[in-house]
């Protein structure tokens, strides 16, 4: 053996730069919460704040706009990969900003492991972002579910709180468990984990398909429980309603850019070859779950509950833009498909955030205002937020001027263009559907009687927060243009 | 004038001026928000004016166009422009909105600036729907206007207002997603267009046509409304308050028959002719069978409501038996209903002010009490009944002599129901106004105040001018009725 065959490449650290400072910052803020004996733990909230923001401007100043590999290829950096980063740090932002009064209110949530749990989940997701290997992928997911069962589990005295965690740990185990089986079939057929070089090979005709369409079933079914679509969604409603307000806040948004990106690395980077499989079992998918999230969801008396059917369909829509993409072997549509499910994700998160940032605004110590009748009377209470709140949901029941129109309407577009006019018709009909029980939450605030006339006592930054996101929500409806344009274009550079 | 945005004008004044009220908060305001809802409808008037005095008559093309670039990735513009066939109803509109912000400006004490502003909002979102020359543009409007009739519905309404509420909204919005997805359609099969003008000129083949066709159908239907899709029309007038029946019935019930002509004629000829019996049928279903609904009503907002549809079907038929005259007799048809209808609820609404019932057994002998209102009532009475002379005569004859042309059992079943128009709504005119004063409600009701007289004096006006000299209201649709029929009367199939 050589010194030259023993050379030991460096890997191209720079392009990890985000994810060292995050891992960094998050194992610092740990310990200096040991520091800290103020209860509110001002310091810990700061420093956190502020490494979301570092990380923002490490990943904005290291972005080439180019796709570029390190680590032997385990890792990639590319366009949408920094958009869907510094998307993901702005959420985990104004979800910390949002879920702060709850946590300090509440004795068992009010710790710094709170922050430092949400970094690690953050760095989680970056990795998963980032991922060019079917290691990374897990690796980042498992950072991300290990550290969200902790942060459900975290109200310690909490029944629903525990039963959620517990319930969330057990499924997301069966669920890795069926991922990794997946992954390793596809490296039994490839004979390689990394995801570029699977899709190559796939290309050259050198994999066994009948091992990699067995795999990729088992992927498939890893994924679509990530994501919380039907059948693979029961977790999501328990964990939505157990889960303390501020923890479900962060598990239904963040993470859905993730998985986001973790479809699109691994069906698209890797696996576009077989694309005719996957599609077919993605339209199964998302027809049920547009189906029974959007119908169970009208059964619920529970807000968080609601959302979460409303979340499961609202992963269903998305979905449909990932099987236009690619049509009888022609991939023309492929961008514009994308990037409109891309579209779909962001607003979606940017309006989830919303509502549930509403839900922890009502609430004060000892009242979660979670059931749908908390909400009677806003208007007579708050016109403002019960407007801002009326946006949120006219925004997911898909009503112009609000952004969640052109997310329908840009995934729709991408489901005629590939001409599935049937797989359209059924989605505009369960969201039809969908539109009774956000019209109900509308009636509750406008038409009802408020219970009581208690005065919002949510602190300023969050009030401030809080309109904007409704301003965003009406602002990006009637000027979606660069946003759209934004997915696009970081979708081109990078596929 | 060239170069002011006038229809950017007819469509922001009021919606920015609705957002500027709401910022007046709490009741504490209410005059002030009712003092700047009125100058904010009547900027919204004045705007609109010089739509009609810039007016080029001689041109069927769009005018006072608007062209700005809004989504580039999907090709929507901002693009707008009305010819002869929509600038009368962004006027009647602006109008409207100016009479139901008076209308309410004594009875509604609650929530006051929400309440005018929801108004001021929906009228802006009304007239951007009529000026929309882009597909994505006029369904964004036509959409968003659904928000503020639903709240208006459900705040201000009568006891069973969540219900009525609910069924106006998902009605509506279950025939606006099938046209969205027939827009999506144009869209990709037009080489990636979403404007209209470029729809109209689009060949697109027989079974296509059919489907977009049935697809724009029910969209339009649902909102005109015709049988048998009317039936959240009659639910949303008795629970809406005053205004709201108003805007409904003399606005948006006009927005499914002007789908019509602007998407269903042009976009899809073939299909219109090869399906006009259906949509024929359907007119003389609605004509006939509810005008015998309403013949047995017993609230007065529920007649007033089945009759709209009745009226309606007018409308429909006048444009599915494809000559001028049936076209403009229903354009007629649709401003004089604007006129008539607008009026009729707000008498009703005078009367529920005063007595709080519209039963019409409730009342008898109001005339006893109330003559200046009941001569005004009398006249938008005779109008909604066609008597000549008022404007609903006007169409309704139009439509007729169109019909004979077209078949004359069609125009004999069609004229044979003036006679039931007639008799249902002189005859609860007749139940309500006249004989002796018929309980001690009655005899406690005061006469109009000069509010409500100004009010009837402009819905007088519109009724009887138009009845009397209906030239300058005819004579602006003539170039673009006669293109439009030029054009329907071409095959797009190659």
């Amino acid at each position: 053996m050589t010194l030259a065959e023993l050379q030991f490449q460096i890997p191209d650290l720079r392009l990890a730069s985000a994810e060292i400072f995050m891992l960094l910052m998050a194992c610092l803020i740990l310990m200096l919460d040991l520091l800290v004996k103020d209860r509110k733990r001002t310091l810990t909230f700061v420093a956190t704040q502020l490494t979301l923001v570092g990380a923002a401007v490490v990943t904005f100043a290291t972005s080439s706009g180019e796709v570029a590999y390190t680590f032997s290829n385990m890792y990639v950096g590319d366009l949408m990969a920094d958009l869907l980063k510094l998307l993901l740090y702005l959420t985990v932002i104004v979800v910390l900003f949002y879920s702060r009064g709850y946590i300090v209110e509440r004795e068992q949530m009010a710790r710094g492991e709170y922050y430092s749990l949400a970094l690690f989940a953050t760095l989680g997701m970056m990795v998963m972002i980032s991922a060019n290997h079917l290691v990374t992928v897990y690796i980042g997911l498992e950072l991300l579910s290990l550290s969200l069962y902790a942060m459900v589990a975290m109200n310690r005295d909490s029944v629903p709180a525990t039963e959620a965690a517990m319930k969330y740990f057990v499924l997301g185990a069966l669920a890795s468990g069926l991922l990794l089986y997946g992954m390793s079939m596809i490296y039994g057929a490839a004979g390689t984990l990394e995801i570029t070089a699977i899709a190559e090979r796939l290309y050259l005709g050198q994999v066994d398909r009948g091992i990699l369409v067995f795999g990729l079933v088992f992927l498939v079914s890893g994924l679509a429980f990530k994501l919380g679509v039907v059948p693979f969604h029961m977790w999501i409603p328990d964990v939505y309603h157990g889960a303390p307000t501020a923890v479900t806040l962060f598990i239904a948004t963040a993470p859905k850019l993730a998985a986001f990106a973790m479809v699109i690395r691994l069906l698209v980077n890797g696996l576009i070859v077989v694309s005719q499989d996957w599609q077919t079992m993605l339209i199964m998918l998302s027809v049920l779950s547009m189906a029974i999230g959007n119908i169970a969801a009208i059964a619920q008396t529970n807000l968080k509950r609601m959302l979460a059917y409303s979340a499961i369909s609202h992963m269903g829509f998305m979905l449909l833009g990932m099987v236009t993409g690619v049509v009888g072997g022609d991939a023309r549509f492929a961008l514009n498909a994308y990037s409109s499910s891309m579209f779909y994700v962001i607003t979606y998160v940017l309006t989830s955030a919303g509502t549930f940032g509403m839900i922890l605004l009502l609430a004060r110590n000892g009242f979660e205002s979670e059931e749908i009748d908390d909400f009677k009377g806003l208007n007579k209470r708050s016109p403002w937020f019960a407007a801002v709140m009326m946006m949120m949901m006219f925004s997911m029941a898909g009503v112009p001027f609000f952004v969640g129109f052109f997310a329908k309407f840009s995934v729709l577009q991408a489901v005629v263009a590939a001409g599935y006019l049937w797989l359209a018709i059924v989605a505009v009909a369960f969201s039809l559907i969908g539109c009774f029980y956000y019209l109900r939450v509308v009636k509750i605030m406008y038409f009802d009687q408020p219970a009581s006339m208690t005065p919002i006592a949510a602190p300023l930054d969050m009030k401030i927060l809080m309109s904007a996101n409704g301003l965003a929500v009406a602002l990006l409806g009637i000027f979606p243009q660069a946003l759209m344009s934004l997915c696009a274009f970081s979708l081109l550079r990078s596929l | 004038m060239s170069g002011t945005p006038l229809l950017s004008l007819a469509i922001w004044v009021p919606i920015l001026a609705g957002l500027v009220i709401l910022a007046t908060g709490s009741d504490r305001n209410a005059p002030l928000a009712r003092m700047l809802s009125l100058i904010g409808a009547v900027a919204g008037l004045v705007v609109t004016i010089p739509l009609y005095t810039g007016f080029d008559l001689h041109t069927p093309a769009m005018q006072f166009v608007e062209l700005k670039p809004w989504i580039q990735r999907f090709n929507v513009n901002y693009h707008l422009g009305v010819d002869g066939i929509s600038m009368l109803f962004v006027i009647l509109n602006s109008f409207i909105t100016v009479t139901v912000i008076l209308a309410g400006w004594q009875v509604i004490d609650n929530k006051v600036a929400q309440y005018n502003a929801g108004f001021l909002i929906m009228s802006g979102l009304l007239n951007g729907i009529f000026s929309a020359l882009d597909g994505v543009l006029f369904y964004v409007f036509f959409e968003a206007s659904l928000i503020p009739l639903y709240l208006i519905i459900g705040i201000w309404g009568g006891p069973n207002r969540v219900y009525a509420a609910f069924k106006f909204f998902l009605f509506t919005l279950f025939g606006s997603l099938l046209f969205l997805i027939a827009l999506l359609y144009l869209f990709i099969n037009s080489g990636g267009s979403f404007s209209i003008l470029d729809w109209h000129r689009m060949p697109i083949p027989m079974n296509a046509q059919t489907w977009l066709f049935l697809a724009f159908l029910v969209a339009f239907a649902v909102k005109v409304p015709m049988w048998p899709v009317h039936t959240w029309l009659p639910d949303a007038h008795v629970e809406a308050p005053t205004g709201g029946s108003i805007v409904l019935a003399a606005i948006a019930l006009k927005l499914g028959a002007y789908g019509f002509l602007r998407f269903s004629l042009p976009i899809t000829p073939d299909a219109s002719h090869e399906l006009a019996g259906l949509v024929i049928a359907l007119s003389l279903i609605a004509i006939i069978y509810i005008g015998f609904v309403a013949l047995v009503q017993d609230d007065m907002k529920k007649l007033v409501a089945y009759s709209s549809i009745a009226h309606m079907g007018f409308v429909t038929l006048g444009f599915f038996i494809f000559s001028a005259m049936g076209v403009e007799g229903a354009l007629v048809q649709m401003i004089s209903h604007g006129f008539v209808s607008g009026a009729m609820f707000f008498s009703i609404g005078v009367m529920y002010d005063r007595a709080h019932s519209r039963q019409i057994a409730d009342y008898g002998g109001v005339v006893n009490k109330m003559p200046k209102f009941a001569a005004f009532f009398m006249l938008f009475a005779m109008a909604n009944a066609g008597l000549p002379a008022t404007s609903g005569f006007v169409g309704e004859f139009m439509v007729i002599l169109a019909a004979v042309d077209y078949s004359f059992w069609v125009a004999f079943a069609a004229a044979s129901t003036m006679i039931v128009g007639a008799a249902y709504t002189l005859w609860m005119y007749k139940r309500v106004v006249f004989g002796a004063v018929a309980n001690h409600h009655v005899a406690e009701l005061a006469d109009i105040d000069s509010r409500e007289f100004l009010i009837f004096v402009l819905f007088a006006i519109g009724a009887l001018g138009m009845g009397l000299y209906p030239q300058p209201f005819t004579e602006v649709m003539h170039s673009s009725v006669n293109e439009l029929l030029r054009h329907v009367a071409l095959s797009k199939i190659q």
